[in-house]
């Protein structure tokens, strides 16, 4: 059919192409596959699926060396979400995303609207949302912006979470301050559907009804995908209008009529209107079932009048859903979604024609042949090399650093260590999100390493954690990419689950720099690596690059986004220490690693040196030998050591949860040979501190498994103060000191909220009393 | 015993109670909030969430939902209801209870576990418990800061409605063991008549050990024999 320009429409131009975001390869890639000068409408399309958010143009070559596969994995990468199966056609849902971008020009929307989008990736699967978990990077809170980004983020978080009624189980918060300009926001959502309900996100059947559900489409959020594929810079702040507003309200009602609609049996694909809007959700689903769809703009439910073609399709108002209903089940459909009070049009059908195409009335706006739209996007490899400043950095002998005069006291230390932001407790935090509501949660936010969140009428569990730590892959992208598989996978063996399999979401910065390439390249074969060794696959993800601020790139950020089983709730287990007498042993050996530690960069300001050696074999062995000791009964607490190291570790066993504080005595001179520091804070990997009633046993089933592991220590309830010697040096620290440390620093470096409340005291609403 | 859990748009605790009823040994039925009707239905539950996002005020739009006219008149006869958090809030919204539940001092949504103290256990609700037993429930909510009158907050003592204080582990009402600044650390409250209870901690989320506590149990328990009975 003849494609017409709109009157009005701007003449296409050079300017106006590269204003899309478009080079000029890609502008000829587009006039070969139409044969002719795209409308304006045309371009406004392509710019927005061919922007990296959109298109994974730079690093789908890459993701495709990932291992996806796995007996347990229903859904790998490609659909909204990753799906796995957990026994009893029980299956999880669950998906990493990025919103960035719009969390530092606007923190409460952005992150608001981050976590309404991964809902709707999981929900759209079919899946009941159970979980939601955020993993978060931000400046130093020294900062007043940077307050402002954190406490705008949590807020966003938790009002939009709380509202739709998924609890926020986990997560992580780390400040540094690589990440002063370009903040990280990562939401992760699980969700639990049956198998036999698996919805796919494929338009099929030839004259079947296209409709678009719920909210109305308004001008908010155009071209965010592309503010999202650009790097942050001063002119960042005027893009606001870019960031779409959430109503998590509405997505409440969508999460309910969506679920109905899907059970019905009334569709045959459902799929969020997320990044591009309209233009991406109908593209993509024509695409994967590889069928031609045509779609009437003039039938959408607008916000406003004047809308044209190119808004309409590329507005990211939030709350909507594009839905493929079996023809003859319009009214069906309709009627479900009128209960919630929501709206839902027919805007358009499937087509045995192998054209995407829209139309406005009678007049076609833009077409397309076949799926090419999306097959066609460009691909590139582009160059990588490291940089030779990250690479001495990296070489630099880190043990050599001075101490300060006050690191006599290895006390002292510690305390500073647990008061740094990133290794103190978040309760300032997770005490904003909902973490009971569904009446799931087996382990909250603060109580072990990992969350648990049970399948009611079994007595099993889902446990998950996010981890990743950039300075680790900024100094060693490789090793740093296999450190975050590997820490996720120990979190959740300690709650007792057995690792299952991983999303990701991949922060880094533009990749059209060589260095930044190659950090991204070897990050994923790092976790690729990783995920072999400890047999859970990659079942999808997220990229998100050009996460650059006029200060520089952030440190480069895979997210792991971990999943695991816990086959009997006997098996939850705690980090804290419990009972007097306990045998404290340690599973794993110290080593002389300081290199990227927390304790270089908090004490000394030293980003430098290795990071520690990850050897997947040993991680894969500690556990199977911590599984094996949980299932046997014996493990009281467990804790892995990661930031902040071994005395870290045990001052969390010690004071991590605050109602109950309990002291311990540990001794460490079997290594005497290696410095005080490094064994008292080093970040040695695949270590995991355990209390328990049978050292012996415990020990025994190490040995079985080729583990190394030593009774360093016992739980002493009434000592009152976590007393822990090397060979040359004491810790001895009470326990109110550590927890005043460790429990009181965020809330210390916050700004207590203003009197606002004495002043709504006047004014209470009269018709209440 | 038929206990009816309402679902507003934007309830989401009433899943919650549903399983909460049935642990206690009721049974539960959701109820449409366009319905007018609660045939058959001995006890009301106004469950948690955000009814109507809590756009205006919380609770302020769902008291004009259509079934809101049948659940007063439920109550007015003497009918058994239950408020929790977004439902205590709809419950003064309708004039049910007195008092309203404003921001919370902070100003921030607050979720933890808390400890009340029942300060009357001679309620339809309560009598499970033991008077001045100490309980550990949950807490979510952005708006719990129970607020009335001097008059009507010296009514409530005087007449024993306070059902529920937030307390410290010595059993005291302090500010640090309030987590929202509701005046005199009222937590939980029942109408002149008794028959209606209303209070922002979750019972429904604590009713099995695997999830921290078991102490919401009382409540619906005390409930079921009573109406019962």
């Amino acid at each position: 059919m003849t494609v017409t320009a709109r009157a009005g429409d701007p003449a296409i131009t050079a300017a106006l192409v590269a204003e899309h975001g478009l080079t000029a390869e890609e502008y000829q890639r587009l006039l070969a596959l139409l044969g002719r000068t795209p409308t304006f409408t045309e371009l406004g399309i392509v710019s927005a699926l061919w922007n990296e958010h959109c298109s994974y143009k730079h690093s789908r070559l890459v993701l495709k060396t990932l291992p996806t596969q796995a007996p347990w994995v229903l859904q790998g990468p490609g659909e909204n979400a990753g799906v796995i199966a957990v026994g009893d056609g029980l299956a999880i849902a669950f998906k990493l995303e990025s919103h960035n971008h719009p969390s530092a020009v606007e923190p409460y929307q952005g992150a608001a609207t981050g976590v309404g989008g991964i809902l709707r990736d999981v929900f759209t699967m079919g899946a009941r949302p159970i979980a939601i978990l955020d993993s978060l990077r931000f400046g130093s809170l020294d900062s007043a912006r940077v307050r402002y980004l954190f406490g705008g983020v949590v807020k966003g978080i938790g009002d939009y979470g709380n509202c739709v009624g998924i609890p926020t189980v986990a997560g992580e918060v780390v400040f540094d301050p690589a990440y002063e300009g370009n903040p990280l926001v990562n939401a992760m959502c699980v969700g639990l559907l049956h198998e036999r309900d698996l919805m796919r996100a494929r338009a099929e059947g030839i004259g079947n009804p296209i409709l678009v559900v719920g909210a109305r489409t308004g001008r908010d959020g155009i071209h965010g995908a592309s503010f999202a594929s650009e790097d942050l810079s001063a002119a960042s702040d005027a893009k606001r209008p870019r960031v779409q507003v959430g109503d998590p309200f509405t997505e409440k009602l969508l999460l309910e009529a969506s679920l109905e609609l899907i059970a019905s049996g009334h569709i045959v694909a459902i799929q969020d209107m997320g990044a591009a809007g309209l233009t991406s959700s109908s593209a993509e689903m024509a695409a994967r079932g590889d069928v031609g769809v045509t779609i009437d703009v003039a039938k959408v439910p607008v916000r406003e009048e004047g809308m044209t073609p190119y808004e309409i399709l590329l507005s990211e108002s939030q709350e909507r859903m594009l839905v493929v209903a079996k023809r003859g089940h319009e009214e069906a459909t309709r009627a479900i979604l009128a209960k919630w009070d929501l709206a839902a049009e027919v805007i358009g059908e499937v087509i045995a024609e192998p054209v995407y195409r829209v139309t406005e009335g009678d007049r076609v706006v833009a077409e397309f042949p076949g799926s090419r739209l999306v097959t066609d996007c460009p691909m590139y490899s582009p160059p990588a090399r490291e940089s030779e400043a990250i690479a001495s950095l990296r070489a630099r002998d880190v043990s050599t650093t001075p101490e300060r005069a006050e690191e006599q006291d290895p006390g002292w230390t510690l305390l500073q260590l647990l008061a740094s932001p990133t290794i103190a407790s978040k309760r300032w935090v997770y005490r904003q999100y909902d973490t009971t509501v569904r009446t799931a949660t087996v382990v909250r936010p603060g109580q072990a390493d990992a969350a648990v969140v049970r399948l009611r009428g079994t007595d099993r569990a889902i446990a998950m954690k996010t981890d990743g730590n950039g300075r680790y892959v900024h100094l060693d992208p490789r090793v740093g990419g296999r450190l975050a598989v590997a820490e996720a996978a120990r979190n959740v063996a300690c709650v007792g689950a057995r690792p299952l399999a991983i999303t990701n979401c991949l922060n880094f910065g533009n990749p059209k720099r060589p260095e930044v390439f190659f950090q991204f390249r070897e990050a994923v074969a790092g976790i690729g690596e990783a995920c072999r060794a400890l047999d859970t696959p990659v079942t999808g993800g997220n990229v998100s690059f050009y996460n650059e601020s006029p200060s520089g790139a952030v440190y480069p950020t895979p997210v792991i986004g971990m999943i695991g089983l816990v086959e009997s709730l006997a098996h939850v287990t705690m980090s804290a220490f419990h009972t007097d007498g306990d045998a404290i042993v340690l599973l794993g050996e110290p080593t002389g690693e300081l290199g990227g530690s927390e304790y270089l960069a908090h004490i000394h300001g030293v980003v430098a040196g290795a990071p520690p050696e990850c050897d997947l074999e040993r991680e894969r062995a500690t556990i199977a030998a911590l599984l094996d000791a949980t299932r046997a009964g014996l493990v009281h607490s467990a804790h892995d050591c990661s930031d902040g190291g071994l005395a870290v570790a045990l001052a969390e066993c010690a004071v991590g949860d605050a109602e109950h504080p309990i002291g311990a005595s540990v001794e460490l001179d079997a290594w005497s040979a290696l410095p005080d520091r490094a064994l008292l804070f080093g970040e040695a990997q695949a270590r995991i501190v355990v209390s328990t009633a049978d050292a012996p046993a415990v020990l025994d089933i190490a040995a079985r498994h080729g583990v190394k592991a030593r009774r360093v220590g016992t739980v002493r309830a009434t000592s009152g103060r976590l007393a822990i010697s090397t060979a040359s040096r004491q810790v001895d620290v009470a326990l109110g000191e550590l927890a005043r440390a460790y429990h009181g620093a965020i809330t210390r470096l916050m700004t207590p909220a203003p009197p606002e409340a004495a002043v709504l005291e006047q004014h209470p609403h009269p018709a209440s009393f | 015993m038929k206990v009816g859990i309402v679902t507003f748009p934007g309830s989401n605790c009433d899943y919650d109670a549903w399983h909460a009823v049935q642990l206690a040994g009721a049974s539960p039925a959701y109820v449409w909030h366009k319905e007018t009707s609660l045939d058959g239905i001995d006890v009301v539950i106004l469950p948690g969430g955000f009814s109507y996002g809590d756009y205006l005020r919380a609770g302020a739009i769902a008291r004009f939902s259509p079934i809101m006219t049948a659940v007063v008149d439920h109550a007015r006869r003497g009918g058994p209801v239950i408020g929790i958090c977004n439902g205590f809030q709809i419950a003064c919204e309708a004039g049910l209870l007195p008092g309203a539940l404003l921001r919370n001092a902070n100003l921030q949504f607050v979720s933890d576990m808390v400890r009340l103290k029942v300060e009357n256990a001679d309620t339809m609700f309560t009598h499970a418990y033991a008077a001045g037993q100490m309980l550990r429930l949950p807490v979510a909510h952005g708006e719990g800061r129970f607020t009335a009158s001097a008059e009507t907050l010296d009514r409530l003592d005087q007449e024993g409605r306070v059902v529920f204080r937030y307390v410290d582990a010595a059993g005291a009402v302090t500010e640090a063991a309030n987590p929202n600044g509701s005046m005199r650390g009222i937590a939980g409250i029942v109408s002149a008549e008794g028959n209606v209870l209303g209070l922002m901690p979750h019972p429904e989320r604590a009713v099995e050990a695997v999830l921290g506590s078991t102490d919401g149990l009382g409540v619906f328990q005390s409930m079921l024999a009573r109406v019962s009975a």
